[in-house]
């Protein structure tokens, strides 16, 4: 890939040599300077450009990400930092995160794009064997934490099939990466900073269906917003509804709704699912007694299993009905149905006030 | 040598980049003029021996192909490739997927589809090329870019079109869509969404072929299988993995590699270190061969070749046809990527022109005869379309079923009834 050009262009043209402290600590993602309205993938593509910027020895990689990727995520980084750091890769998603790992190992960070995360199972053994016990089986004398793998996931309207697949759970079940999932436009570049700059492998799934429909304030400077650190976006009294990512829009309209019939939910955003923040959701089920839970995926064995195990470990006498999930049902993907077999809104409805009135 | 020429131009590119420049889609490297090594040109192929096809080697020559059959031509003008009647049904085969593919472009502008979709034209030659040398029970595996395959296959367009519209009369009933067409009458084994998934399906198929000829004994069986996929999945691992086990175990299986230089966005030049893929098969032992994919007429002559080597048990064989899309990758892709004079290349070596042509001054057919058909065809396509909107949109139960053996989806609920019956599982207690 023209290594000589790499450093041609840190000696000879004077690149930025700033380092940023890269802390997962929080830097501030509230209006501090400017501000603009954008929407997801915009968010995502600022917080590449700030990430090679900010660091030269940074590389984007993937199918088709140097003319702007399918989804406009990666549009600008080949133009402005050279195809030496931003470049195609043939269609090989097992040697594009092998390759990665490679990458990372050497004190590289590499952000790998997986063009959907439906085909990220080939990758699959790299990330689990070996992106995943890399520090572990060394001792501590390699790493990959420079690895982030980018993908879009969930359902999108039309995907079917292959386009549509939330395997976040997959995921979830290995001890050695982070799991990370944005709902917004401006958690969505603060949570890609810090995950390309955690010294784990990351996996970041970006909800595809928000890449345009999700329109937020994004400050234009550069910021982080922590890791495995869940938020309370809505508070409440009688039941807590946690997720993640598009679902959370739909959980807050079915919050809205059992607001009229005088439910108070309170809604809990997870941000990172592994390792994911036990305490926070804890501390709200104690006070609210009631718990749901919902993602796209399907629903046994998705994520939502493992909230529901040790929120019953944490709290069983004070839960006062039993854990709801309210998720994919247990088929492939549907084309047709899709509709039928997303958790929508009248069926988190309904399940809030079944557990309500538990 | 074009490897090499290829590089330099990559290792150039960065400094020659002006980081100020708008940001736009075109591509700053440039294509390579038309008239480079292999792009329809066969001069650089090296013939190894003069007018034989050697695919029986197990070394593996690489034969140019294109080159034979002009030799034939030449030879003995007043014999022809093909008869009247086999050139009609090659048209036929051909107007039919332009029409269908081109009907499927405007439902999808008009909403009755939906999904990704994915568009053959311009590489009709291919598919009817190949599938129309097949019996019923041989099988083809096929990518997402399935639809025309399906049909050449046999699969009637009634059928495709109401899959297409996901309604319960479609090949799939609806459940597989635009990227997953399959039909057991006609063993057309998929319709893949991910590249390079249906190889390994279709050297699984080669293989039981071959278990029932000789350790069944079934001595009639000489099925053959088919495998369509593009230049991009030529850089996957399973690609690699399957060239291996059918020449290792000299699998009836024909490898066609679709090459219309683009994956999406990625041209083929710059994502393979040797772009000429029918190198590969000599590499894992079977005969790798190039072929014009806009002619269907060679495609026809290597087909034979190669379909008649794996019937008579001699293995595995490469073919690569080098062919184009005239639309975008999908119908969501602006396709604005490629050179316009790319496209206006392949445009004026479009399969379809050529074939009449060919017909029309050998007098194989008259105008007449191929109105007839396109006039036909149009009314068949037509059809498919007013079938498929007036079929039923499948019950919501379908979506429970079929995920298991059992069919009907789930088993058995406490109740002891199916539960897919239960209007609350699908319904849940909330209307949609």
């Amino acid at each position: 890939m023209g290594f000589r050009n790499i450093i041609g262009r840190r000696l000879g043209l004077g690149l930025v040599r700033r380092r940023k402290p890269f802390s997962t600590a929080t830097c501030d993602g509230d209006g501090n300077g400017n501000a603009k309205s954008i929407n997801l993938y915009s968010a995502i593509n600022q917080a590449l450009h700030i990430a090679l910027e900010t660091d030269n020895r940074a590389f984007v990689f993937g199918e088709d990400v140097s003319f702007g990727g399918v989804f406009r995520c990666t549009t600008g980084l080949a133009d402005r930092f050279g195809k030496a750091r931003v470049f195609n890769t043939p269609l090989c998603e097992q040697g594009i995160v092998g390759f990665g790992i490679g990458l990372a190992a050497m004190g590289n960070r590499a952000i790998a794009e997986i063009q959907f995360a439906d085909y990220i199972y080939p990758a699959f053994d790299q990330i689990v064997n070996e992106a995943a016990k890399f520090r572990y089986r060394s001792g501590n004398q390699f790493n990959c934490g420079g690895l982030t793998i980018r993908a879009p996931y969930g359902a999108v309207g039309h995907g079917g099939h292959y386009h549509s697949q939330s395997p976040e759970a997959f995921f979830c079940h290995v001890p050695g990466i982070k799991v990370v999932i944005p709902r917004s436009p401006r958690q969505a570049k603060g949570l890609l900073l810090s995950c390309i700059r955690d010294p784990n492998p990351v996996v970041f799934f970006e909800p595809k269906w928000l890449y345009r429909l999700a329109v937020e304030e994004v400050p234009e400077h550069d910021y982080m917003l922590p890791l495995s650190e869940a938020e309370v976006i809505r508070q409440g009294s009688d039941i807590t509804l946690v997720g993640w990512g598009a679902q959370l829009s739909v959980m807050e309209q079915a919050c809205n709704e059992a607001e009229k019939d005088g439910i108070s939910c309170e809604l809990i955003d997870l941000k990172t699912l592994l390792p994911w923040d036990k305490e926070t959701v804890e501390a709200s089920v104690r006070k609210t007694g009631r718990v749901l839970i919902s993602h796209e995926a399907p629903v046994t064995g998705g994520f939502g299993a493992e909230i529901s195990a040790s929120i019953v470990e944490r709290c069983f006498l004070r839960l006062e009905a039993p854990v709801a999930r309210v998720c994919g049902l247990d088929t492939p993907f549907p084309l047709v149905f899709e509709p039928f077999y997303m958790p929508t809104k009248n069926k988190i409805l309904d399940a809030i006030k079944a557990t309500v009135n538990y | 040598m074009n490897s090499a020429s290829c590089a330099a131009k990559i290792s150039t590119q960065p400094f020659s980049l002006n980081p100020t420049s708008p940001t736009s889609h075109d591509n700053p490297l440039v294509f390579p003029k038309p008239t480079s090594f292999f792009l329809g040109s066969t001069r650089k192929l090296r013939l190894s021996s003069s007018s034989k096809l050697n695919l029986h080697r197990r070394s593996g020559t690489v034969v140019a192909v294109s080159d034979v059959v002009k030799q034939k031509k030449s030879k003995s003008t007043p014999s022809l490739l093909i008869t009247k009647e086999e050139g009609l049904e090659l048209y036929e085969d051909m107007i039919l997927g332009r029409a269908f593919e081109d009907m499927c472009a405007q439902m999808y502008y008009r909403g009755k589809m939906f999904g990704f979709v994915h568009l053959y034209n311009g590489q009709e030659a291919v598919s009817t090329g190949f599938i129309k040398l097949l019996k019923q029970q041989d099988s083809v595996v096929s990518t997402y870019r399935d639809h025309v395959h399906a049909l050449s296959k046999g699969v009637p367009a009634r059928a495709v079109m109401s899959e297409l519209f996901g309604k319960t009369t479609g090949c799939c009933r609806g459940q597989g869509g635009s990227m997953h067409m399959f039909s057991r009458e006609h063993n057309l084994l998929g319709g893949f969404a991910f590249i390079g998934e249906g190889i390994p399906v279709a050297t699984g198929a080669a293989f039981t072929s071959k278990y029932k000829r000789e350790i069944l004994k079934e001595a009639d069986c000489d099925h053959v299988t088919l495998a369509f996929f593009g230049d991009g999945t030529c850089n996957n691992g399973q690609f690699f993995e399957c060239l291996n086990m059918a020449a290792l175990w000299k699998l009836p299986i024909v490898f066609v590699v679709e090459n219309n230089l683009w994956a999406i966005g990625m041209s083929h030049l710059r994502a393979t270190s040797d772009p000429q893929i029918y190198k590969k098969g000599p590499a894992f032992g079977m005969p790798g061969i190039h072929v014009d994919g806009m002619d269907v007429l060679k495609v026809r002559e290597v087909a034979k070749e190669a379909i008649g080597r794996a019937r008579r048990g001699e293995g595995p064989t490469l073919v690569e046809c080098e062919t184009y899309r005239f639309r975008g990758h999908s119908l969501a892709d602006p396709d604005e990527l490629r050179d316009p004079a790319e496209k206006a290349y392949y445009a004026a070596r479009d399969p379809i022109t050529a074939l009449k042509k060919y017909l029309i001054e050998n007098s194989l057919a008259s105008e007449a005869d191929l109105k007839a058909i396109d006039k036909k065809i149009d009314e068949v396509v037509e059809d498919a379309v007013e079938f498929a909107d007036e079929s039923p949109v499948p019950s919501r139960s379908q979506l429970l079923e079929n995920v298991f053996a059992d069919p009907k989806g789930f088993g058995i609920g406490p109740d002891g009834r199916y539960r897919c019956e239960d209007p609350k599982f699908t319904e849940g207690t909330a209307h949609v």
